[in-house]
Parts: C-alpha cells; structure tokens; sequence
C-alpha cells in the first residue's frame, strides 16, 4: 500500500538548487571553449529555480491555516495520508488528496476515523511518513488506534483540529475542549506529544516539527488546532525550502538477524526497520519484548512501560516549546494557548497602553506539559489569568504548578459556546483583578 | 492606517466569505498584514453569514472584528445584530433591497439597494458581493482599486472573472456617483 521512504522532498529540492547554483558560478570558468554547453548548463538551473518558484512561490501570500498543515506535511515529506473528511479540517485532506498523488504518495479516504488511524499505522510500519487530520467525533474514535501507534512506537501524526463538543457539538464553532483528551484519552500510561500553533505561519511550522517529532521519537504525535486557526487566512511568508529541517526515522545498521524492533540505545530512541527490508519483527498491541512478541513477564512489561515514559521525561527540552510574551517585568500573567493567546496579546498591548503591566505565557507544545518553565516564569507573578475555550482544562495544570498561590489568585475565564474569548473580556477581568 | 476592521455580513449564500477573501487578498497585495476569519452555519444557504477582515501595517494579535471600522450588512438581521458595534466614526453600508428599518443613523452611512441594481444592470444577483465589496472600496479607501482587480483576477475562477470585473466596475460606479 505505502511506498518506501526515499529522501524526503525539501532536503533533496534544495540540494539540487545548491548544486545548480554552484554549477551556474563554475561552468563558465572550466569551459570557456564550448559556449553551446556552457549555455545549457547556465540555463538548467535558472529554469529549475523559476519552476520550483512558479510551483510554490514562497512570497507572501493569503493561506488559510488548514492549507499550511498540508503544505507542511508535504514539506516534511509525508506521503501517505488516510482520512475521513470532517468539519473544521476538511481542508487538509482535500488539498492533500490533490498534492499526495502527484508527488508520488498515497491518499486513502477511508471508511471511518477508526480505519483512518489504523491505515496511517500500517503505512508508517511499511515505511511511509503518514497523517490524518480529524475534528473531535473522529479524535474519539481513534482513540484506541492511537494508543496502538504508541505502544509498538509506530511514528504518525494525527492533526485534530478542535469543534465544539462533546458529541458532534457545533461543527463550525471554535472550542479548546480537547487539550486532556489529547494527553489521557487513551487508555493506559502512553507518552503524548501535543503540539499547539496560534497563527496560519505556525501551522506550517508545527506540522512540519509533529512529523519531525514522531520519527524521532517513534511515537503518534498530535497536533491540536482551533477551528478559527484552521478556517482563518492570514498574509503569510513561509519559510524558504532550503531552510526547512526535516528528520527521518533511524534505519537498523546491524544485520537482520540481530536487529531488535525495541531496542534501547543511549537516548531511548531506536533504529526502525520497515516491513519488507528483510527485517523480521513482530508488531502486536500486547505487551511485548523487544523482538515485538508478547510477553507477561513483569521485567519485561516494566522495561518496555519505562521506555515509553523515558523517552519524553529524558527529552523534555528537546519536546518543550514555551513563547513569554512581555512577562519580564509584569505582575499579572496570562496562561493562554492557540487562539486565546492572541486574544491575551491584543488585551496585553491594551492594559500595558493603560499602564498596567500584563504578560503572557504561550506554551506550543502543551504536552508534555512545561512545567519547569511555568513554575519558574510564574513564581513571582502576583496573579496568573487563565482563559480558555472549555470548562477548565489547562487551569487543572497552572493550579498543580502554582501551589503556592491561593485559589483568587489563579483566575479563570472559561467559555464553551463557540463563541470566541474577545481581548475586551481578557482586559475587563485584568482591570477586575489588579 | 493603524488597524482597520471590517465586516461583511449577511446571510450564507451571498458570497460574503468569498468578498472577504478578495478584500484580504487585495490588502495583502498593497503590503498590508491582514487577517480573514468567519461564522458561518452549517447549512450551504440560508443562515446567518459573516467575514471579518483586519488590515493592521503591524503584526495583527486577534483576527475576529470586536469594533468595526466598517460594516457592510445585506439583511436585516445581519445589520440589526452588529450595528452597534460599529464605531462612531465608521462607515455603514447597507442593502436597501432586505434592510428596511435603520436602528441607528450612522454618521456615514450608505443606502443602496444593491441586490435590486445588481439585478437589473448585470442580469443575476449572484454578484450582488463584489458589487458591495467594490463600493466600499471605493467609499473608504482601504485598498486600491488595482488591487482589487488583481485580487480579483487571481481568486475568482476563469470562467467568472469578466462578469466579476463588470461588477466591480458597477460597483466603483455607484460609489463615484453616490449622492449626486
């Protein structure tokens, strides 16, 4: 079904763009005797860059940030995508089914969310770089497969751009009611990688570090997003190719019959084999040893849960991304996230016009949660400000990290019916509580 | 222009979502950031509709209008339910064709029954949007006039771009001879 992994696009894209632009300087100078060549050779690349700049001009343009998930993947060299189309993200598969089948890979609509996220599992095992991108009622479904991917360490990512929910709620409103069910909805201890943008450009970005993330780490990454982020368009400059970092699983250096499908190395990332190299694993949802087969020995349950936990505890500063926003010489704090840190930034720059001095914290990755950075970023805050788009979710976190504080001074501001938390509403509660 | 905010509103069909995409396009062609964001229901017609547009020179944090600078309404609802918001200073246009009852007489406020004109001069209503769009243009200078060409040259299919630019000529047309 899936095709084997090959260097991905944008490393070999700008590769030959380097290589061309060095040939263009030296042709001249060794073959000043042959002008018809030399003439070819100078021609080739001009012509290939035009292409490359006709086929995705990176100026700015207008995109909506449901577009920017998939052109990041795309540049981070996905090629397998298997999906059940869903208000908000339906965008990401349309544009994907037309993108994937022209560069080679593979787009699936599938029979439900459930084949979806077993479909991008089984590719990834062949090889592939794969994602599916989902709203809440498909989030939920894949649930179970998402634990699976986690368990035989199988990279995926899954774009869950947020509804309103619980159920099919309102599929075209804005809600931040998933932020647990990304980190505990599975069952089970499972590691969870969460990444969450706030503007189209960070869609881009983020897409591209989830599938960065998942082969390194092997694991299902999610990428959470807000309606309004994926529906909204924004100007924006994409970054250039060339400087696109993209990273690909590690591939078994030993013979076939050595190699162990979990097998620990110094940093507890190990080497992936794909099925059909001549590797031979065993990949199954129970508990197994490192060959993949399953086991009920405690030692070896104990060694494989370990792993899954180390792999995110022992590179948290790898994992964490946190934005402080203003936050050196502020007494008040806000703790905000996607959407509702834009709201909190438009309200800083008011408040801070009125003189009062406001801050803000933004993590864009919000699991593994950061806790060292918010204890140490709101310790001496006089009030942290915690608004969100649900009935208290990232407040759960901010109260566990600020036990020193009492309960007036970790302050909410909760909405759940699809309406937006505006700057205003930020500003009336900063003015209430300072 | 420091920050600009505009709503388009109406009900969904009226191609409002797309007018708003061709307004952020011809911003961004005049080097402003901008921001385009929606409501809208899930029905394809019919419902309520609206698209905000943020034209700032600097990074733009919040991308939903709160306190328009402009507000064009196409119905009744849409006008009755954001017309307060509206600054005092801003600039009101309105469908005389669905609005009938003005709550509130903005300082500048224009009235023309586009939907009918439409109509009328091009033979369908259906781009009764860029019609508006193309006014509002015009009346308030946002972005130029070639912009709004390109814009619309580059985000409306082929096969529409003449009728579209035959409507933003009707459009600048009713803006230039307004009140005359």
């Amino acid at each position: 079904m899936a095709k084997v992994v090959k260097e991905p696009k944008a490393k070999k894209k700008s590769e030959k763009q380097k290589a061309d632009s060095k040939k263009k300087v030296i042709a001249p100078e060794i073959t000043p005797e042959v002008p018809k060549e030399e003439e070819k050779v100078a021609a080739k690349p001009e012509s290939k860059i035009k292409e490359l700049q006709a086929k995705r001009d990176r100026k700015t343009v207008i995109m909506q940030g449901n577009e920017a998930v998939s052109y990041g993947a795309l540049d981070a060299g996905v090629n397998f995508f298997a999906g059940y189309p869903i208000t908000p993200s339906t965008e990401i598969a349309e544009i994907l089914a037309a993108e994937l089948p022209k560069r080679g890979g593979v787009f699936v609509q599938m029979e439900d969310e459930i084949a979806s996220i077993c479909a991008i599992t089984g590719a990834s095992l062949a090889g592939a770089k794969s994602l599916t991108a989902t709203s809440g009622p498909g989030f939920s479904l894949m649930q179970e497969g998402i634990g699976f991917a986690k368990i035989t360490e199988t990279p995926c990512v899954v774009v869950n751009v947020q509804r309103l929910g619980p159920s099919t709620g309102m599929p075209t409103s804005p809600a931040q009611g998933d932020i647990m069910q990304t980190r505990w909805g599975s069952h089970g201890d499972s590691p969870a990688i969460v990444l969450y943008p706030a503007s189209v450009k960070e869609s881009y970005e983020l897409t591209i570090r989830a599938v960065n993330l998942s082969e390194k780490y092997r694991t299902c990454v999610v990428l959470l997003m807000d309606e309004v982020i994926g529906h909204m368009r924004e100007s924006v400059t994409l970054p250039d190719l060339a400087n696109v970092k993209v990273i690909n699983r590690i591939k078994p250096t030993v013979p076939p019959h050595w190699y162990k499908h979990y097998d620990e190395n110094q940093k507890y990332l190990s080497p992936l084999a794909s099925f059909g190299e001549g590797y031979r694993f065993h990949v199954s949802g129970l508990t197994h040893d490192s060959h993949g087969f399953p086991t009920n020995k405690s030692t070896e349950a104990a060694e494989m849960m370990d792993r899954l936990r180390k792999k995110i505890v022992y590179n948290i500063r790898d994992l964490v991304q946190i934005e402080s926003h203003e936050m050196d010489d502020a007494k008040i704090a806000i703790f905000a996230a996607g959407i509702t840190a834009r709201a909190a930034k438009a309200a800083i720059a008011m408040a801070r016009y009125e003189g009062i001095k406001v801050g803000l914290l933004r993590p864009l990755t919000i699991w593994p949660f950061p806790d060292d950075a918010v204890r140490k970023m709101l310790r001496d805050k006089d009030i942290v400000i915690v608004p969100e788009l649900n009935q208290g979710q990232l407040i759960r976190e901010i109260r566990r990290l600020t036990k020193d504080k009492s309960e007036s001074e970790v302050v909410a501001i909760q909405r759940a019916n699809g309406q937006l938390i505006s700057p205003q509403d930020i500003l009336r509660k900063i003015k209430e509580v300072c | 222009m420091k920050n600009y905010e505009i709503r388009l509103s109406g009900s969904g069909g009226q191609g409002l979502i797309l007018a708003g995409i061709i307004l952020a396009r011809a911003a961004m062609y005049d080097g402003f950031k901008v921001t385009q964001t929606q409501s809208y229901g899930p029905e394809s017609r019919g419902g309520s509709s609206r698209a905000d547009v943020i034209i700032n020179n600097r990074e733009i944090y919040f991308p939903e209008a709160t306190n328009f600078n402009c507000l064009l309404a196409l119905t009744q609802e849409a006008c009755d339910k954001y017309l307060f918001d509206l600054r005092d200073e801003g600039t009101l246009i309105i469908d005389t064709t669905f609005v009938k009852n003005l709550a509130l007489a903005a300082d500048n406020t224009y009235e023309l029954p586009f939907t009918e004109i439409t109509q009328e001069r091009l033979g369908s209503p259906i781009s009764t949007n860029v019609v508006s769009l193309a006014f509002l243009i015009k009346t308030t200078g946002i972005v130029s006039p070639e912009a709004l060409e390109e814009s619309l040259r580059y985000t409306v299919k082929p096969a529409f771009v003449s009728l579209n630019l035959r409507a933003m000529e009707l459009g600048f047309e009713l803006a230039d001879n307004y009140g005359k």
